[in-house]
């Protein structure tokens, strides 16, 4: 009985293979659903409108799943790392660790029907919508086994039929794309509603409040989700914006102000953004977090903030360490079968790498494929003009 | 909009204005508020809405109120409307049209007299239509509706009275076929949008002066139907480009390069290129004649050809 738990708690996220040897089933109680309640860290800040409550309802398996899955974003963070010191990712490579509560926090509060869109801090984001270490790896290294076949890169991962629209690399831009979304979600009537994520920096983008203006207008289910890790790039939010108080820039629209290193205070919010977008339109939530990395990997992340800071959120709010707190509070699992967990992950992570670096990079025809839709017989050229030809196809 | 749902309208006074030239009259009242969007000024993220739309599904068509307003959404069309089909390694497909009045109207100022196809046409991954006749209006604005690619169709200002008889039922215009305007024998002149009128009444004085110009509306403004354009040229062997774009960067001098390498055997004289100056539209009405290419200079550009 407590395999077939198992199983249904594996296709949450396809990342986690079914595990036959760890979860010996001697621990009944670590996959059930019995209800407990956690109360959030800290209480909601609220601008026009009345907070959730900071009880949050969850259970066992919750737990353990949401530790499994930011152990394994952790460590695909911090495996994506090395590649890229050894060369094998290339360009820019923006890190999530720190920041994994969100992701998985919102997750937990929607469907696979509702979209979501981010910036390009996105490989956590990815997975937690359905993609693979696999997919992850290879599109990290430009092979065309990746999510979007090698030709996107880091800031471009995409997956459609989960409904993760990427993925991009223009600071703001992806706002009102994410506005645009949820408007389909209106056309098409079907109960949905669109994340648009962006950070501290975008927040003083011009075009944010363009579409917010246009969400309120047309009543769209946009939920505007900052991730504020307190930092865009090198300047500090209060060096970039008059006003750091993300969730009140929103004016006439609504906003929350969330903890988000706690993954449930983000469920929470989550959750309450969606009913309230779907019945009264565009909702901000703040989403108070920190990432441990530079901005990107050619930022040491340290000449504009001191390592104590950095250590200092370390230890008393990173995401993975309250999780694995709650859990033995309530006696779910062992150190040694939470050890084990992250070693698996970390097993997992390294096939996948291994997998991916064998895997092929893309053919010299893909080039010149994806340009157009079927393809126009339009002849294309290369560097010299004059040698090489392609037909699109 | 009749036969396909999710095709939508989203613009500055497209709805219950019912546009700034008249071109969405009557929809909003058809078809509701959520098909015929009336957004705010506010270009840059309406385009973005539009292409996020079209992420999922749905076909909008973007209006600029004038094309030069559409500068301020170059981000969008470049980076997402062009790029999302590739970066996304086939995943998503953005069928939307964004259109619009351009190039240079009656003394409009400079800021309202622009000619964005040389800017747009760069960026990999968009197809870019001029329409010029009521006819090809119809059917190229209904082909680049039903294509899955982002399509930009340039509309120009002073073209919106023409009056034309054309048919009551469907047909489309194929999005990357040249024009045939008049077949001739002694030079190919290739021209687009407003300047088609300038070429046809040039072409007169020459039929008159005994030249038999091969007219050809490219239409297609990206990519070029070099099959047309080649078949002219190895007829003819003599070309003549007349574009209101700017001399600099335009599609006349992709046109040339173009033409260059592909048929550079068949061509018995140099290309000529005739545009507009490489000035700011002034706004005296004078001034604005001499910025953009007049019929007479046609006639003396052919008659110097054919020597």
């Amino acid at each position: 009985m407590a395999l077939s738990h198992l199983k249904s708690s594996s296709s949450r996220s396809n990342l986690v293979k079914p595990v036959a040897a760890a979860f010996s089933l001697r621990r009944l109680i670590s996959t059930s659903t019995d209800p407990i309640t956690i109360e959030t860290s800290v209480p909601f800040a609220t601008h026009r409108c009345d907070p959730p409550s900071r009880t949050v309802e969850t259970n066992p398996q919750e737990l353990l799943s949401f530790f499994r899955v930011m152990a394994t974003m952790r460590r695909m963070e911090i495996a994506a790392d090395s590649l890229y010191k050894a060369k094998l990712i290339r360009g820019f490579c923006h890190l999530y660790d720190g920041q994994e509560a969100v992701a998985v926090g919102m997750e937990a509060a929607i469907t696979k029907k509702d979209s979501i869109i981010t910036a390009y801090r996105d490989h956590c984001t990815f997975l937690g919508r359905g993609g693979t270490l696999l997919e992850v790896f290879s599109e990290l290294m430009g092979r065309q086994g990746g999510c979007s076949k090698g030709k996107g890169g880091s800031m471009h991962f995409y997956k459609k039929d989960s409904g993760f629209y990427g993925g991009h690399g223009i600071v703001g831009a992806q706002v009102p794309l994410g506005c645009g979304l949820a408007f389909a979600h209106k056309y098409n009537k079907d109960d949905a509603v669109a994340f648009a994520l962006y950070g501290d920096g975008a927040a003083n983008q011009g075009q944010l409040f363009e579409a917010l203006n246009i969400s309120a207008l047309w009543d769209l289910p946009v939920i505007l989700v900052c991730e504020n890790n307190h930092y865009g790039m090198g300047t500090a939010e209060w060096r970039a914006a008059k006003s750091p108080a993300y969730y009140k820039r929103g004016d006439y629209v609504p906003g929350l102000k969330v903890d988000g290193m706690d993954a449930f205070a983000v469920k929470q919010a989550c959750k309450f953004a969606k009913e309230h977008a779907l019945k009264s339109g565009p909702i901000i939530l703040e989403m108070d977090t920190y990432r441990y990395h530079g901005h990107s990997m050619s930022d040491p992340g340290s000449t504009y903030r001191t390592r104590d800071e950095i250590s200092g959120v370390r230890q008393e709010r990173d995401p993975i360490e309250r999780i694995r707190k709650l859990i033995f509070a309530h006696d779910l699992a062992t150190e040694k079968e939470l050890k084990d967990i992250e070693k698996e992950v970390r097993k997992q992570v390294d096939e996948a790498i291994a997998e991916a670096k064998e895997s092929p990079m893309p053919e010299p025809s893909e080039l010149f494929t994806n340009v157009y839709v079927k393809g126009l017989g339009v002849e294309a050229y290369g560097a010299d003009r004059k040698e090489v030809r392609a037909v699109l196809p | 909009m009749d036969r396909d749902p999710h095709v939508c309208v989203m613009g500055e006074d497209v709805g219950h204005y019912g546009g700034s030239y008249k071109v969405t009259r009557g929809l909003a009242d058809k078809y509701g508020d959520l098909r015929v969007l009336d957004t705010p000024i506010a270009e840059n993220s309406f385009t973005g809405m539009g292409i996020g739309a079209a992420m999922t599904g749905l076909r909008p068509i973007i209006e600029g109120m004038n094309m030069g307003f559409l500068l301020l959404a170059f981000n969008q069309i470049s980076n997402n409307c062009g790029m999302l089909h590739y970066t996304s390694g086939g995943q998503f497909t953005i069928p939307v049209v964004i259109r619009g009045p351009g190039g240079v109207g009656r003394q409009l100022g400079a800021e309202h007299s622009q000619r964005l196809e040389s800017y747009f046409q760069s960026i990999p991954g968009i197809q870019m239509v001029a329409c010029s006749t009521p006819y090809n209006a119809k059917g190229l604005m209904k082909a680049a509706i039903r294509s899955e690619n982002p399509v930009i169709l340039f509309e120009h200002v002073l073209l919106y009275n023409l009056k034309e008889r054309i048919p009551d039922e469907e047909y489309i215009c194929n999005l990357e076929e040249a024009e045939m305007v008049r077949p001739g024998e002694h030079v190919t002149i290739l021209t687009y949008s407003r300047m088609r009128y300038h070429v046809m009444q040039a072409a007169k004085t020459l039929v008159n002066k005994g030249y038999d110009p091969e007219v050809i509306d490219i239409r297609s403004l990206k990519p070029f139907d070099l099959h047309m354009i080649g078949n002219s040229v190895k007829k003819t062997h003599r070309v003549l480009i007349v574009e209101e774009c700017m001399r600099t960067g335009g599609i006349g001098a992709s046109l040339t390069a173009a033409i260059t390498e592909n048929f550079h055997d068949y061509l018995d004289a140099p290309i000529v290129c005739l545009s507009s100056q490489d000035v700011p539209t002034p706004y005296a009405g004078t001034l604005e004649e001499w910025t953009v290419v007049q019929p007479a200079q046609i006639v003396t550009a052919v008659e110097q050809l054919c020597q």
